[in-house]
């Protein structure tokens, strides 16, 4: 029986001034629609703050939606942030408009996962199914 | 022979294979079509529309420093562009200066970086700014933005009686998707409202506001619902100014509106030729405007963002050339189009100069210009159109029944519709339901090859900082003071904010300044998160 295992918990967050949220908002519909618990930020979060939700809430993914084109930055600073708040555990996740020659800078500042626009939800929800380790 | 496959546009209207006399008569007629430059303009707000002057092409811009987005701009002039379209960056857009620590690593990134007068004026340097009108893509920081805006102007010797232009200034849109709002709803509302009052008394030929079904369209809602929601908030903004004891005619005119357009080429054309006369109907009937030039729809159509594809990136090139193509014959006055490298960055010189050719080429090659509205009396445009109607009309009832666009934002309703669409659309796309060439269907293998990125330039945010920190300094920083002060009072005691931040932005008093000062009066907006 699985019932008793929690379900996974993933923090969508917009962190920065990017007021882009149609992504976001779906991609947290896709993983409560495959039966995640999902919290959702709202717009212009600063690291600190996603990094204080994410430990106060115990979530097993932070998932970062980014279109301003400052990904790299943001994913540094909430990587650090939870590294400094002993939740290094947490799987990373980055969404939004990331041009492919960022990937290796992403996985360098610790995205476990990048998902940029256009990738089908169910790639997503099968990476955090198989990538979360609890 | 087989039945064929239905059809059905994102607005939710089946489309029949044949339209006829027949059809079209049930669909209503033809009796509200007029003449071009009549009530209510279903065929266009002017009699000889694009062959007395084309529609202006405006496209949007602006990276990085005032100095290095002039430069762009004196491009765009030297290769035809009629018009200039701002982008700020995001620091601007939120009310926050470079130096806030919330703007590190965004100053001057999506667009340019404003923080005092000085930046405003190296910006538009030579500029003629009657001839190449200036649309500013502003909205949260509206005030103090369009407050430099006309103090630049003034210095350099505009009378603002006779100043043309535009800004976004669409706040209830902000909340609705795009996301740059600073205060809370009913705040934000007034202070759209001191805007419109203040270009209704001092520039009469300024448009305050440009009422963005685009970005409603973008966040997800179907052609219908952008039109409804678009209606629906230029009314409220009338509603709102008419409180203060304006005329009508005088506010309706500072109204201009901006729409999207991507997606089934003649579901575009009716919801403009719908919406047309649907906005000329509200002024007529709901508001007793009498003069003509109060009912007209003024629109900048084009863009079509939310159309284009990372993937197969070329094939954009081709979408920008039938959006534009949806806009001429729709009978708009402005076109800007999205570039093709817009889906993944800042427009390069060549991507930016590609769309200019595109609606040059139709107005200089393929005679889209030689006659108005060349769709008029079309069995399937003309039914359509009024099915169209209908539909909006549908949408915008249901509305007011819930206590219309202001509470239904304010509640979040409206949002969560929106969303819903867009979980819809993205349903049908990746599903396949909706066909999406290069996307899901016709797919290649992508190359991996690299793609030119229009690049952050850290140095620069850097020179944004010291240029702030040397305005700061230079300034007489107890009169900016006083001058603040003078914002919150006004603020405060329900006077109009605007010539209070006038005077404090040309005493080089800064976006963040003016905002935090309106903050200290308004509070900020908290968000509501609805699904």
């Amino acid at each position: 029986m699985t019932t008793s295992v929690r379900p996974i918990r993933v923090l969508v967050a917009k962190p920065g001034l990017d007021g882009h949220d149609v992504g976001a908002k779906l991609v947290c519909r896709a993983l409560m629609d495959a039966g995640m618990e999902v919290i959702y930020t709202g717009l212009r979060q600063s690291p600190e703050a996603i990094v204080r939700v994410a430990v106060q809430e115990d979530v097993d993914v932070v998932g970062l939606s980014v279109l301003s084109g400052a990904h790299v930055p943001l994913t540094r600073k909430v990587c650090e942030a939870l590294a400094a708040e002993g939740a290094g555990d947490v799987t990373v996740l980055v969404g939004g408009n990331i041009p492919r020659q960022d990937f290796d800078a992403l996985r360098e500042v610790g995205a476990a996962g990048i998902f940029p626009t256009s990738t089908p939800f169910d790639e997503i929800v099968r990476f955090v199914r198989e990538g979360v380790r609890r | 022979m087989s039945k064929p496959k239905p059809v059905i546009w994102e607005s939710g209207i089946e489309v029949k294979p044949v339209y006829g006399p027949e059809e079209l008569a049930k669909s209503g007629g033809v009796s509200d079509v007029g003449k071009p430059g009549e009530y209510p303009f279903t065929r266009g707000i002017h009699p000889l529309m694009y062959r007395s002057r084309p529609f202006t092409m405006r496209q949007y811009s602006g990276f990085g420093t005032a100095a290095e987005t002039h430069e762009r701009f004196l491009f765009l002039i030297a290769n035809g562009n009629t018009g200039l379209n701002v982008a700020f960056d995001l620091p601007t857009q939120c009310g926050l200066d470079s130096d806030d620590p919330m703007a590190e690593g965004e100053v001057g990134r999506v667009g340019m970086a404003v923080d005092t007068l000085a930046d405003m004026e190296e910006a538009f340097a030579d500029i003629p700014l009657n001839d190449i009108t200036v649309s500013l893509t502003i909205n949260g920081s509206a005030v103090p933005i369009m407050a430099m805006y006309f103090a630049m102007a003034r210095k350099r010797g505009y009378d603002l009686a006779t100043l043309r232009g535009t800004a976004q200034n669409d706040i209830l849109k902000e909340f609705i998707g795009r996301g740059t709002w600073i205060f809370p709803v009913e705040p934000s509302i007034r202070l759209v409202g001191d805007t419109i009052e203040y270009c209704a008394r001092h520039a009469q030929k300024y448009s305050a506001v440009s009422v963005c079904g685009y970005h409603i369209r973008e966040s997800g809602a179907s052609p219908a619902h952008e039109m409804a929601y678009g209606l629906a908030i230029g009314r409220a903004y009338i509603e709102h100014a008419l409180q203060r004891g304006l005329d009508v005619d005088a506010v309706a005119r500072t109204v201009t509106f901006n729409f999207d357009i991507y997606g089934n080429l003649w579901e575009q054309v009716c919801k403009f030729r719908a919406g047309r006369r649907m906005w000329a109907k509200i002024l007529r009937e709901e508001f007793a405007a009498t003069d003509p030039k109060a009912m007209q729809m003024r629109m900048i159509a084009g863009g079509g963002g939310g159309g284009l594809t990372i993937e197969q990136p070329e094939n954009n090139i081709v979408r920008g050339a039938y959006y534009a193509l949806a806009s001429a014959l729709s009978g708009a006055q402005t076109m800007a189009l999205c570039s093709y490298d817009e889906a993944y960055t800042i427009p390069s010189e060549h991507a930016a100069r590609l769309s200019l050719r595109t609606m040059q080429i139709m107005i200089h090659e393929i005679g889209l210009c030689d006659t108005v509205d060349p769709l008029a009396g079309s069995y399937f445009v003309e039914s359509l159109t009024n099915e169209m109607e209908s539909k909006i009309r549908a949408i915008m009832a249901d509305l007011d029944a819930k206590g219309g666009i202001v509470r239904g934002v304010a509640e979040g309703r409206v949002q969560a519709e929106v969303n819903r669409h867009a979980w819809e659309r993205e349903r049908r796309t990746q599903s396949g339901e909706t066909e999406k060439v290069g996307v899901n269907i016709h797919k290649e293998e992508e190359e991996q090859r690299p793609v030119e990125f229009h690049p952050y330039r850290e140095d620069e945010a850097k020179q944004q900082i010291e240029r702030l920190g040397r305005v700061r300094s230079q300034r007489d920083g107890q009169e900016v003071a006083r001058l603040l002060e003078g914002v919150r009072v006004a603020a405060r005691e329900g006077r109009n904010v605007m010539p209070a931040v006038i005077d404090a932005v040309e005493a080089y008093a800064t976006v963040g300044e003016v905002c935090t000062a309106l903050k200290d009066v308004f509070g900020s907006y908290n968000e509501p998160v609805r699904f």
